[in-house]
């Protein structure tokens, strides 16, 4: 390697396309080169399960036009996913044969869809949702189909069952735990989803087991919920992610639940670093590890790596905040949920808006927001300035949240 | 293609061309124009796409929908009485010229 070898970011997710935008505005566009596995330009995941999915005129979102990139003098690697990293000779082999020498790699892999152990892969009746390639699976489907049946009930799965709702279909939503969004939010918070959910003529079924699937061909007949069995549509699977790193751990590097980084996303090799979906985490304040799937988070930790790359300290200490939009809710989080917190409820400006404040102690740590978008944006003020004022004053609705500040 | 010209603070302005149907922070994004940022894509979720449209224009666009009025009470620069997010701001043939000028800041 050379001080002349390139910047080599794998992965076209949100966490690459961001760090591609704070090389390029660093003056280092040149000396990128982006591998993506997919087609597509960097885009913009998040309307993929909503706006995307329901309309077939919806267009895809890159984040930048190809005209950017060759500007900018980034050279993109499309439909040529890295295969191996050889950390001794600084070098990443792709699939197209090409090997690329690097004097910084940063690894942008993202996550993939877990899938259910004894379903088999490749069947013409069930997807998951990931890429715009998957999006588009379904919206070619959707239109066709009178039931969808979706197992898991996280945000995406919830955002495509709302979606389909939408257009009239019938949706049953199958979760094994005892509610919903059990990894992402407040039963509070959860116990609304359900309501305004089923009132919409979804079908919820909670903390049950399913199994016995029927396969014939490659489709699948039948499952059984609860020992019962029922017929099959088509099905969402919609059960988390697990985060990639089978490039890192082949190439040595210390993973446990995503790839190992410190506060300045360096791996356990200072020349290979790790941002976005994939990577494990410092949390600034307990210094627990920590993995998040988000927006954020991406575009977070992309910027704490262009500070790394351009020698400036910027470790990465963002506030996280995330949010899903599913029919008519709109969800805002920020902040994490505390295990041990008390809630305060704020009443929203409208009968179908509120937001939900979590202290420790007196302080507050996190707040969930329900179609009160300023309330959200005051929030991520408060607590990214550790304000904590007292719950009887922040949950009176007369008083706007951002008076706090 | 419709073109929206975007105005900086300091005067300077860039011309956008841009596929009917996107919205004009898209074509902002996509040309990597400074001053937009755009944390949440276009869900108007962020208030960071914030633009003051020219007054000549502003009567011209669809009124805002109550998602979009709640966040312009979140932006970071002053609210004006022409402020929109451009993610909210669909091009069409009937839109060809619009002038938005950029905010001081969006964070």
């Amino acid at each position: 390697m050379s001080e002349q070898d390139p910047i080599v970011i794998v992965g076209g997710g949100h966490a690459g396309a961001q760090l591609c935008a704070g090389l390029v505005a660093a003056g280092l566009g040149r000396e990128v080169h982006l591998v993506c596995e997919e087609a597509d330009l960097p885009y913009q995941r998040p309307p993929l399960s909503k706006a995307f999915l329901k309309s077939p005129d919806e267009a895809l979102q890159l984040h930048r036009a190809a005209s950017w990139f060759a500007e900018a003098g980034i050279r993109v690697h499309q439909c040529d996913p890295a295969l191996a990293i050889d950390r001794a000779g600084r070098t990443v082999q792709l699939r197209s044969g090409l090997k690329l020498p690097y004097r910084h790699l940063v690894l942008a892999t993202g996550t993939r869809a877990r899938r259910l152990l004894h379903l088999p892969d490749g069947l013409s009746n069930v997807a998951v949702l990931r890429t715009v390639a998957d999006a588009a699976w379904w919206r070619e489907r959707l239109p066709g189909i009178a039931r969808l049946t979706v197992v898991g009930g996280g945000f995406i799965g919830l955002e495509v069952a709302a979606t389909a709702r939408a257009l009239g279909k019938e949706v049953e939503v199958l979760e094994s735990a005892p509610r919903l969004l059990m990894r992402s939010v407040s039963p509070e918070l959860a116990e609304h989803v359900q309501q305004v959910h089923r009132a919409s003529g979804m079908q919820l079924r909670l903390g049950i087991a399913v199994g016995g699937f029927e396969v014939v061909g490659d489709r699948l007949m039948a499952l059984a919920v609860e020992g019962v069995r029922q017929d099959v549509d088509m099905l969402l699977l919609g059960i988390g992610a697990v985060p990639e790193h089978a490039l890192a751990t082949q190439a040595g590097l210390a993973c446990d639940n995503g790839i190992v980084v410190d506060e300045h996303m360096r791996s356990s090799d200072p020349a290979i670093l790790a941002i976005g979906d994939c990577s494990s985490f410092p949390e600034p304040t307990s210094g627990r590890r920590l993995r998040l799937e988000s927006v954020q988070n991406a575009n977070d930790q992309a910027k704490a790596a262009v500070g790394t790359l351009t020698g400036h300290d910027l470790p990465y200490k963002a506030l996280p905040w995330f949010w899903s939009e599913q029919g008519a809710l709109r969800l805002q989080m920020a902040g994490l949920m505390p295990a041990n917190g008390v809630r305060h409820r704020r009443p929203g400006a409208a009968p179908t808006s509120f937001s939900l404040l979590h202290y420790v102690g007196d302080r507050l740590v996190s707040v969930e927001s329900v179609n009160a978008p300023a309330d959200h944006m005051a929030a991520r003020k408060l607590l990214e300035a550790q304000r904590s004022p007292a719950p009887e004053q922040a949950c009176d609705p007369t008083r706007p949240l951002k008076s706090f500040f | 293609m419709p073109t929206i010209r975007f105005i900086q603070t300091d005067g300077s302005s860039r011309e956008l061309s841009t596929a009917e149907g996107t919205s004009a922070m898209q074509a902002a994004m996509g040309a990597g124009l400074q001053g937009i940022v755009a944390e949440c894509g276009g869900s108007a979720m962020c208030a960071t796409c914030h633009v003051y449209v020219d007054e000549d224009w502003a009567s011209r666009l669809p009124a805002p929908l109550a998602n979009e009025l709640e966040m312009l009470d979140c932006t970071a620069s002053e609210r004006l009485p022409t402020s929109r997010l451009s993610c909210q701001i669909r091009m069409s043939a009937a839109l060809d010229g619009i002038v938005l000028r950029l905010p001081a800041n969006q964070l």
